[in-house]
């Protein structure tokens, strides 16, 4: 096998699918697609066309890749894996891996030679991930993508003390009613979720660097509360959501030599 | 389908139709879990025959064993001394409660954050589906949590309960408190059976007893060899049997059973590939059928080598002394005995902790999996313990919180393998 043959890193999460190919070391291509109620049909779609001479699955859709995909070489690793893989390949120093996708949290503790040395995740209520923000955005008729900003506009802190989506969604609009400006609104959800994902943090150790990466690190008001919790600034990557799948892909190529 | 059992089953008031789709899921699952596994011991047909008439042959010698006049006495916790059981004539049943069953009518009378556990045991009761329940004579509760305390309260208004209470600390009033509970369990059981607890029939149930926790230690002993010789779930399979089938027969079956995994270790043959993670799991007891966790960790490339258990070594690990003479010295050392028990009900409960570090490190794992029952606040909250203790001794530990139901699965499989891609 030369390594510069190419390798595809596929990333089935909850809310979109993320496909990144290698050359060697070189991303030479990625695409992301909703995830929608047909996985598999979206992964066929991204696929279709891509030489690739193995792919690697990740994300809570991976088995599926594996169970259907009978006609290509393809292996799976977990999220932790592919996140630890691709977090250190963008940041080699990087020492905690804190990614916040559609409906997992992960705070992932590498060890100095990048190994995953240990993890946390949120159980099975998707509190606290991208999924609350996009429903807390829905409920204050924002768009998903400026939802951050829109926050960081807020002039005071409003304490949210439900972190169940659907409470938190009563808490909201009973603030609503009493008068509250939405952008403190917003950043009252912020806080919620941030607080709850640092305790996560905290518990694997939050040794810096710290790198944020998952779609909600595309958010600059969580971030902005992250680094302010931590006291130090986060690395966050020109494509957030690309981690995962770039280190499953990685992970082919590892395979390969 | 009519099966020869029916008529059994509806004289014990059973709800026919919602028992059969019972056995219907028990027997799929079963299949896929067990079944399914390759290069099992020949000796494992035993268990298998003995869980496929669960409901069915079993129950019907406790109802032939009654029909003569023995009693049964159905138990939730190894607190409860079963020698004092065997030894007036009677039978002892650990009853299971490890199914997702009866959930919305035991929600209607107990509280939704309440563990699975009780859950369930109070479900099989009202949904009418456990035939152990309905032979019993008497159901001995024990005071080892807040839930199962008040919960037998409840419990009490639908079947014949009586309540042990467990000491919380083990200082010498704690056991002069332990032997007071023993000796009024022990003219309890006298009374319901009608039968007197004498010394040469004590004698013998404590050596029966000892006799099976023997042939368990020494199914963990040959389990422990490297390369894993028997599956995690196969061992997890035995030790919940142990709870309900006849102790004499068990016990020379699973000496057979031994030899056999005698001489698959002497020939060096492991039933998975060489480096497979081995892991130790330790916490709540994984009652009948509740087999998924460790389905779970034996399908994601790792190997379960011990149960810190109630339904695992804290069930086997301690035996009563064999050299009392008089009622009283049995009486005192069964005291002694199981005021051995590491339940996280115990404060502090030092020795637990200690037992899972060793225990770890004999049965030479690559990582510990921590398991609680969601709303199980003593095993949760000694589970921070164990971890700092095995960070000590450089053992990596994971740390779930789950439930009887499968909404969780897929969460729970990408943690199981993500530890175990940690420790290869």
């Amino acid at each position: 096998m030369h390594p510069e043959e190419r390798v595809a890193g596929i990333d089935i999460g909850s809310r979109s699918i993320e496909l990144v190919l290698l050359e060697g070391e070189q991303m030479v291509y990625w695409a992301q697609a909703p995830t929608t109620f047909d996985p598999l049909a979206q992964c066929r779609r991204l696929l279709n066309n891509q030489k690739a001479h193995r792919i690697v699955a990740t994300g809570y859709g991976r088995m599926l890749l594996l169970e259907n995909f009978n006609d290509r070489e393809v292996t799976a690793i977990t999220e932790i894996q592919a996140y630890a893989l691709g977090a250190r390949h963008l940041c080699p120093e990087a020492r905690t891996v804190l990614d916040i996708g559609g409906q997992d949290t992960k705070a992932i503790a590498l060890a100095p030679d990048g190994k995953v040395a240990k993890f946390e995740m949120n159980d099975r209520c998707a509190a606290g991930t991208g999924k609350f923000l996009e429903f807390m955005a829905a409920a204050l008729q924002v768009s998903l993508e400026s939802f951050g900003s829109f926050a960081l506009e807020a002039d005071k802190r409003i304490q949210i003390n439900s972190m169940c989506t659907v409470f938190a969604e009563s808490e909201a609009t009973s603030l609503m009613a009493r008068g509250e400006r939405p952008a403190n609104i917003a950043m009252g959800l912020h806080l919620a979720i941030v607080q709850r994902t640092i305790a996560m943090v905290h518990r694997v150790g939050s040794v810096a660097p710290v790198l944020f990466a998952g779609g909600v690190a595309h958010n600059l008001c969580v971030k902005f509360l992250l680094e302010e919790n931590l006291r130090q600034p986060l690395i966050v990557p020109d494509h957030p959501d690309l981690v995962g799948a770039l280190g499953a892909a990685l992970h082919g190529k590892m395979r390969l030599l | 389908m009519p099966t020869p059992y029916d008529e059994m089953w509806e004289k014990l008031n059973l709800d026919l139709p919602a028992h059969e789709g019972l056995l219907q899921v028990l027997g799929k699952f079963y299949g896929d879990i067990y079944l399914s596994q390759e290069g099992r011991l020949k000796g494992m047909e035993y268990l298998d025959f003995v869980l496929s008439e669960v409901h069915g042959l079993r129950i019907q010698e406790l109802q032939e064993a009654k029909a003569r006049g023995r009693k049964v006495i159905g138990t939730f916790c190894i607190f409860v001394p079963e020698e004092l059981v065997l030894a007036a004539d009677a039978i002892h049943v650990g009853l299971c409660a490890g199914a997702d069953i009866g959930k919305e009518a035991a929600e209607k009378i107990l509280p939704r954050n309440t563990c699975a556990l009780i859950k369930s045991f109070v479900g099989f009761k009202l949904a009418r589906l456990c035939p152990f329940m309905e032979s019993c004579d008497l159901v001995v509760g024990e005071t080892t949590c807040d839930g199962k305390k008040k919960a037998y309260e409840i419990f009490a208004n639908y079947a014949p309960v009586y309540v042990m209470e467990i000491p919380q600390m083990k200082n010498a009033c704690d056991w002069d408190l332990w032997k007071a509970e023993i000796q009024r369990f022990r003219e309890e059981i006298e009374a319901v059976t009608g039968r007197k607890i004498t010394a040469p029939k004590l004698r013998e149930a404590i050596r029966l007893v000892n006799r099976r926790r023997r042939v368990l230690q020494r199914l963990n002993k040959l389990r422990a060899a490297v390369p894993t010789p028997i599956s995690g779930r196969d061992v997890l399979l035995i030790n919940q049997i142990s709870f309900y089938d006849d102790p004499t027969r068990f016990t020379d079956k699973m000496e057979i059973l031994c030899d056999e995994l005698e001489d698959r270790v002497k020939a060096g043959q492991g039933i998975v590939p060489h480096k497979t993670p081995r892991l130790l799991l330790s916490g709540c007891p994984m009652a009948v059928p509740n087999w998924k966790l460790p389905y779970l960790v034996e399908s994601s490339g790792a190997v379960i080598v011990g149960e810190e258990s109630c339904i695992g070594t804290r069930n086997t690990r301690d035996l009563v002394d064999e050299g009392g003479e008089s009622l009283k010295d049995m009486l005192d050392f069964i005291v002694d005995r199981y005021m051995k028990i590491d339940c996280a009900c115990f404060t502090p409960n030092a020795e637990r902790v200690e037992h899972i570090v060793d225990l770890a490190r004999e049965l030479r794992v690559d990582g510990v999996i921590h398991y609680a029952l969601s709303f199980c606040q003593p095993y949760a909250m000694e589970a921070f313990k164990v971890e700092k203790a095995l960070q000590n001794a450089e053992i990596p530990m994971m740390s779930l919180e789950t439930d009887y139901s499968l909404e969780d699965v897929g969460q729970l499989k990408t943690r199981v393998e993500a530890f175990v891609e940690m420790l290869r």
